[in-house]
This record gives C-alpha cells, sequence and structure tokens, in this order.
C-alpha cells in the first residue's frame, strides 16, 4: 500500500478570505512576522498497490475530476515518501 | 396539459419545498426528483434548488454533480431542457460545467441573509422573458459561499454575449463584476445566488415589499414550456 497526497490550493490570483482572517489573528496571539496566509487542502489518498507513475497519474485525473476544482484552483500530487528526500512528482 | 417542472432533492437540499411552491403558485405541475434516481420522470423544466447538498463536502455541490439525477440533467441541458440552479443549485451547475465560473466564500466570511436589489440584465433566457432589461427587483440571498468568479476571458464574454442574467445593486459579497446570476449561450441553463422561490407570495416574501418579484423566473419558464 502506498500513500500519494494531493494538496489543492486556491490560484495565486484569487483572494482568499480565509487565509486572510487567519493571518490577521496571528498577531494578537504574539505571533509577529507573517505576511501572508493562504488555506489550502491536503487530500491522503492510500492505494490499493504501489505510487509508481500509472498509480500518480490516475490520482491526478483523479484530483482534476473531483478533489480540485482548477477554474479557481490548482493542485499538486506527489508519493507520500517522496517528502523526507524532498521530491515532488 | 400544464408543464411539468421537476425540483430535485439531494441530502442536505433545504429549499425544495419552496420551489415546488413556486412551481404549483404560477399553475405548472410540481414533480418532486430524488438525487439517486436518473429518471427525470418526463418533466419539462428541472429546478436545483438551494441548501447544502452532501453537507458542501469538498466544495459546494462538487460532490452532487456526480450524482445519478444530474447525469440526466446534464444530459437534457445540453439538448435544451430549461434548467434553473438557485444558489446551492448554481454551484452545482458551475461544478457540472454547464455554467462558467466557481463559487468563493463571501470576501466578509460572513453568512448573508437579506433582501438585496438586484438588476436585470437579459430578458432572452427560458427564465427571464418576463422580466425587463434594468428592470429593478428585491430577491433574498442566503449564503456564505456566494461570491461569483472567473477569469477576465470568460467575464468579457458573458457581458458581451449578454448572459449576466441579474446583477447586485449593490455587491454583498465581492462577486466579480457585481454579478449574482449568469446563463449559458444558449440561455436554457440560468444559474443565480439569490433565491426567487422565497420572493413569491406577499406574506413570506421580502418585507415591506416588493414581496413577489421572484414570480417572474417561474412565469418565464412556463410561458415557454406552454408555447413550445
Amino acid at each position: 500500500m502506498a500513500r500519494v497526497v494531493v494538496e489543492v490550493m486556491l490560484k495565486p490570483e484569487i483572494l482568499d478570505p480565509q487565509g486572510q482572517a487567519v493571518l490577521r489573528a496571528l498577531p494578537r496571539l504574539g505571533f509577529a512576522g507573517v505576511g501572508e496566509v493562504r488555506q489550502g487542502k491536503r487530500f491522503e489518498v492510500d492505494l490499493d498497490g504501489p505510487a509508481d507513475e500509472a498509480a500518480l497519474a490516475k490520482v491526478r485525473e483523479m484530483a482534476e475530476t473531483l478533489l480540485a476544482n482548477t477554474v479557481i484552483e490548482e493542485f499538486t500530487v506527489y508519493a507520500a515518501e517522496a517528502v523526507a528526500t524532498g521530491q515532488t512528482v | 396539459m400544464s408543464a411539468r417542472i421537476g425540483v430535485v432533492t439531494f441530502p442536505g437540499t433545504q429549499d425544495d419545498t419552496d420551489a415546488l411552491r413556486a412551481v404549483a403558485l404560477v399553475g405548472a405541475e410540481p414533480v418532486s426528483l430524488w438525487h439517486r434516481d436518473a429518471d427525470l420522470h418526463g418533466v419539462d423544466a428541472v429546478v436545483l434548488p438551494g441548501g447544502f447538498s452532501y453537507g458542501d463536502y469538498l466544495r459546494c455541490g462538487a460532490i452532487a454533480r456526480f450524482s445519478p439525477v444530474m447525469e440526466s440533467v446534464i444530459a437534457g441541458a445540453r439538448e435544451g431542457l430549461p434548467v434553473l440552479g438557485i444558489c446551492n443549485g448554481f454551484q452545482i451547475l458551475c461544478e457540472s460545467h454547464l455554467l462558467p465560473g466557481a463559487m468563493l466564500r463571501n470576501n466578509g466570511l460572513l453568512f448573508i441573509n437579506r433582501d438585496l436589489t438586484l438588476r436585470v440584465g437579459s430578458t432572452s433566457t427560458a427564465w427571464t422573458s418576463d422580466y425587463e432589461v434594468g428592470q429593478e427587483i428585491v430577491i433574498p440571498i442566503k449564503n456564505v459561499d456566494g461570491r461569483f468568479t472567473a477569469d477576465q476571458r470568460t467575464l468579457d464574454e458573458l457581458e458581451a454575449e449578454g448572459r449576466v442574467v441579474v446583477r447586485y445593486a449593490q455587491n454583498p459579497n465581492g462577486s466579480d463584476r457585481d454579478i449574482a446570476g449568469i446563463a449559458n449561450a444558449a440561455g436554457n441553463v440560468v444559474g443565480l445566488m439569490p433565491h426567487p422561490e422565497h420572493a413569491i407570495e406577499e406574506l413570506t416574501g421580502p418585507y415591506p415589499g416588493p414581496a413577489t418579484d421572484g414570480l417572474a423566473f417561474f412565469t418565464s419558464v412556463l410561458k415557454k414550456l406552454v408555447s413550445a
């Protein structure tokens, strides 16, 4: 079994009022020096088989079809174990 | 025989009863449609009512868009079936790509529940022929994810083709170009965030009025269906 992560973020040009609300709360809590906060979603997709290229392509299709709305959002897909080495797929 | 107008109920739909009531009030035959039933039961038009289909999980309308009934609604809409999406229904139409753009969280992050003045921008759709271009109507909104957005090219196209159906006189939520509702190119599919089905009777419509400005959405489509 392999885990694939899908991260979905609003496109940079789209206003994110939720991120702004978080940003405005930070100074009150004593967290200084934060320029911007943007809020997104993370999906952990556990596959029955290995996270090979074919499987990743399937997850990308999944993201395109359902997990993200590409009118307003963009997504990245990577195998979970790639995180340790900093690689994204 | 009068026209049959279907109203879809998804898990989490709230305004199906009001929409059915609006349909009956103008003299059409209301037909309840169920999200798991792909059969449209021979209806002549479909209303996707407001609410929180599938709990608004993932994104508003994102799950509903793949329900069995929507496969039939999408196929029908492409063939010219009149479809009206109200609030959550509008979100479902955008997720289905029957209408362009998407809905985002309101700028102020507030759930807004208020009667608003709208300006009618197009009367050449199946659902707005009984209005006049430029007419001001009062219809309530009630949503937190009502900020319409689309890329500049799409917005330009919507305006150039006269597909902006209603605009907010005063923008409540940051919607691009004050857009409250739009139509597809053919004019049979209309989506809007305000709720015409909540502005159909003196007793329950916007107070102090006008209380029944929403009725013309339903009389418009009925007229079209009866004359067809």
